[in-house]
């Protein structure tokens, strides 16, 4: 065998970071960037939370956000009223859901090999809505806790529709749009018809759920979504090698030895479980999944270990910051953030498509 | 050395067949890949060569028969283990957008790792070491997508190294490649062959190069093989002409002395007749 430069594992250590202990038969490798841009991000989310906290009719100021969110400032029971009950769930929802599409889109883009590929744009969002406006309308009765498992179901086959539809030795990239497009019109259509048919109490509460909202999200909410994002984006996670894999095609990933049917299954569900949790807890906030792993992939490459948690960042930093605007942009009148991601995300999704417009 | 046919088999198939959806593509196919030699699958087109490659690799499931690799069915083994023992360049790869050359290569690790052991020094070095040889080490930080074609496919050679097994398949790693980059290719593999011992099977499109590098031709016909030995044996007029229905004359190769097919066409004959 040749010999090997000198200088080939210095530069070997500029662009990777690793980890790595012998005794302990452990090894890491994640991009350079990824830890110096998830602290900025993470800074980042947390300085938009504390304003967004602070903010509102009657307004706090940040350091007395901090202190009481850490528990140092108890006296000023106001402060803790509206920071606990009104504000800090809903910030916190925002956050939580921003990751959960963040994490979906990546997957759903590595899976299918498809820039343009993300839960609200293939139809799983309006799966997931349909369940869930179809639970509401027409068991009103039922608790939040279904809500989730209701949209799971509905994400689940509408992800299943296209999927079966689209999906022909490996399918192009604008196929799989086309047909996911069509079935969330259909998924739509029906939810409208839903809500026309529905009983106007319930269908008023499902139309502000609907229009991609946190308003009003309190700690019964979290405790909903909290247990999918526990299970589900440490499963992300644990399966960001194989996305790695998947994405060289599936005949060099079969060489290397995955078992690709398997891992692809086991991401589909990750993908529609996250989409459809998020979706049941504050509707279909749109272009968050398809935009955040694209920022990421800018901010820290391809590989996957380091692309879901970046990705998860910049997602529910996109969210927390759309619903500060709403808030604040026409305050008193309140703009639902899945508007503001909309107006946002709408001409970027163009910008890919325009992009991709030769493949 | 390329006379010496008594040796071991690394890849043998019993009655194999393979078949896309219910066209049969490969009848009953016996064949048996000498180890620690370079193994070429020539045919016209839409013979089966590449089809036979993929079955020898399990990327299609045979329809009968089996595939052995040393003397354990590859079926029986788990896709891991098979992927330690057997690497294959499918024709054609395409990357992700902005992968890198060495994000690429350190993928062929992926049979080696585990959820805890993912990047170990042995990784390292692998991946290090199959930069070198396939002399992509300085461009081991560029994009894919911004490499010539031969570098580009000297990247996805040094993945299928960096994977460390002992049998190499390459679907017609030289398509889309100039001829200096062909050679360049071809030279690469013959050296690993002769400083590493490792068995290569790889489909040709042209004839001579796979009469210069392979030890051993299979010549192959509607999914059978119509001749397979040494290239001397296998490469004959009569070959030529009934695998692709083409009139040739077979001559030395002026450099290597292997044989080298020259076609005779339409073209040529009504010149020959003309010149009396």
């Amino acid at each position: 065998m040749r010999g090997v430069p000198l200088h080939q594992s210095s530069t070997m250590k500029i662009s990777w970071f690793v980890i790595r202990s012998n005794s302990l038969r452990l090894s890491f490798r994640i991009d350079r960037r990824v830890p110096l841009v998830l602290l900025l991000l993470l800074i980042m989310t947390l300085i938009v939370m504390v304003i967004s906290v602070g903010y509102g009719e009657y307004p706090i100021p940040h350091l007395d956000v901090v202190k009481t969110v850490l528990g140092l400032q108890s006296s000023n029971s106001d402060y803790v009223f509206v920071i606990h009950t009104l504000r800090l769930p809903r910030v916190i929802i925002a956050f939580m859901v921003g990751t959960a599409l963040a994490i979906a889109g990546t997957l759903l883009q590595g899976l299918t090999r498809n820039p343009l590929a993300a839960p609200e744009i293939v139809g799983v969002e309006a799966g997931a809505g349909l369940a869930a406006v179809a639970l509401i309308v027409l068991f009103p009765s039922i608790p939040i806790l279904f809500l989730p498992i209701a949209a799971f179901a509905g994400a689940a086959i509408a992800a299943l529709l296209v999927y079966g539809l689209a999906w022909e030795q490996g399918s192009a990239p604008i196929r799989l749009i086309l047909v996911g497009v069509g079935v969330g019109a259909i998924a739509s259509a029906f939810t409208t018809l839903m809500i026309t048919f529905g009983n106007i109490y319930d269908v008023s509460q499902a139309l502000v759920w609907l229009a991609g909202s946190v308003y009003g999200r309190n700690w019964e909410h979290v405790q909903a979504l909290l247990p999918w994002l526990v299970v589900f984006i440490p499963a992300s996670l644990l399966l960001a090698r194989e996305l790695n894999t998947l994405n060289l095609g599936d005949q060099v990933a079969r060489s290397l030895g995955s078992s690709v049917e398997w891992q692809r299954a086991l991401l589909l569900i990750t993908c529609v479980a996250l989409s459809g949790a998020s979706v049941a807890t504050a509707g279909t906030i749109g272009f968050v999944g398809l935009m955040a792993p694209h920022l990421a992939r800018q901010l820290v490459g391809n590989a996957h270990e380091g692309l879901i948690p970046t990705a998860a960042l910049v997602g529910g930093l996109i969210v927390a910051l759309a619903d500060l605007l709403g808030r604040s942009l026409f305050a008193p009148i309140e703009i639902p953030c899945g508007v503001i991601t909309a107006v946002v995300g709408a001409p970027y999704f163009l910008y890919l498509l325009y992009r991709n417009r030769n493949t | 050395m390329k006379t010496d046919t008594s040796t071991e088999s690394a890849l043998t198939t019993r009655k194999l067949s393979l078949a896309y959806a219910d066209t049969t593509i490969i009848e009953a196919l016996d064949l048996a890949i000498p180890a620690g030699r370079i193994t070429a699958l020539v045919g016209p087109n839409g013979c089966g060569k590449s089809t036979l490659l993929k079955g020898l690799a399990r990327l299609v499931k045979p329809k009968a028969g089996v595939v052995y690799l040393d003397s354990a069915s590859i079926f029986k083994l788990s896709t891991k283990e098979v992927a330690k023992r057997l690497g294959m360049l499918p024709q054609g790869p395409v990357a992700p957008e902005g992968l890198t050359v060495r994000e690429l290569v350190a993928q062929g690790r992926y049979p080696h790792q585990g959820w805890l052991q993912q990047w170990s020094q042995e990784d390292e070095r692998f991946t290090e070491q199959a930069l070198a040889i396939t002399s992509v080490a300085e461009l081991a930080d560029r994009p894919l997508d911004s490499l010539s074609g031969g570098q580009r496919q000297r990247a996805w050679i040094a993945m299928t190294l960096a994977q460390n097994t002992d049998v190499l398949l390459l679907d017609e790693p030289t398509t889309f490649l100039d001829l200096a980059h062909q050679i360049e290719v071809l030279d690469l593999l013959y050296e690993l062959n002769q400083t590493q011992n490792r068995t290569i099977v790889m489909v040709l499109h042209d004839l001579n190069q796979a009469c210069r590098y392979a030890d051993y031709l299979v010549a192959m016909r509607q999914g059978c093989i119509y001749a397979q030995g040494i290239p001397t044996k296998v490469m004959t007029e009569a070959m030529v002409r009934e695998v692709f229905g083409l009139e040739s004359r077979i001559v030395a190769d002026p450099v290597a002395g292997t044989p080298m097919c020259v076609p005779i066409g339409r073209k040529s004959r009504e010149a020959r007749l003309h010149q009396g």
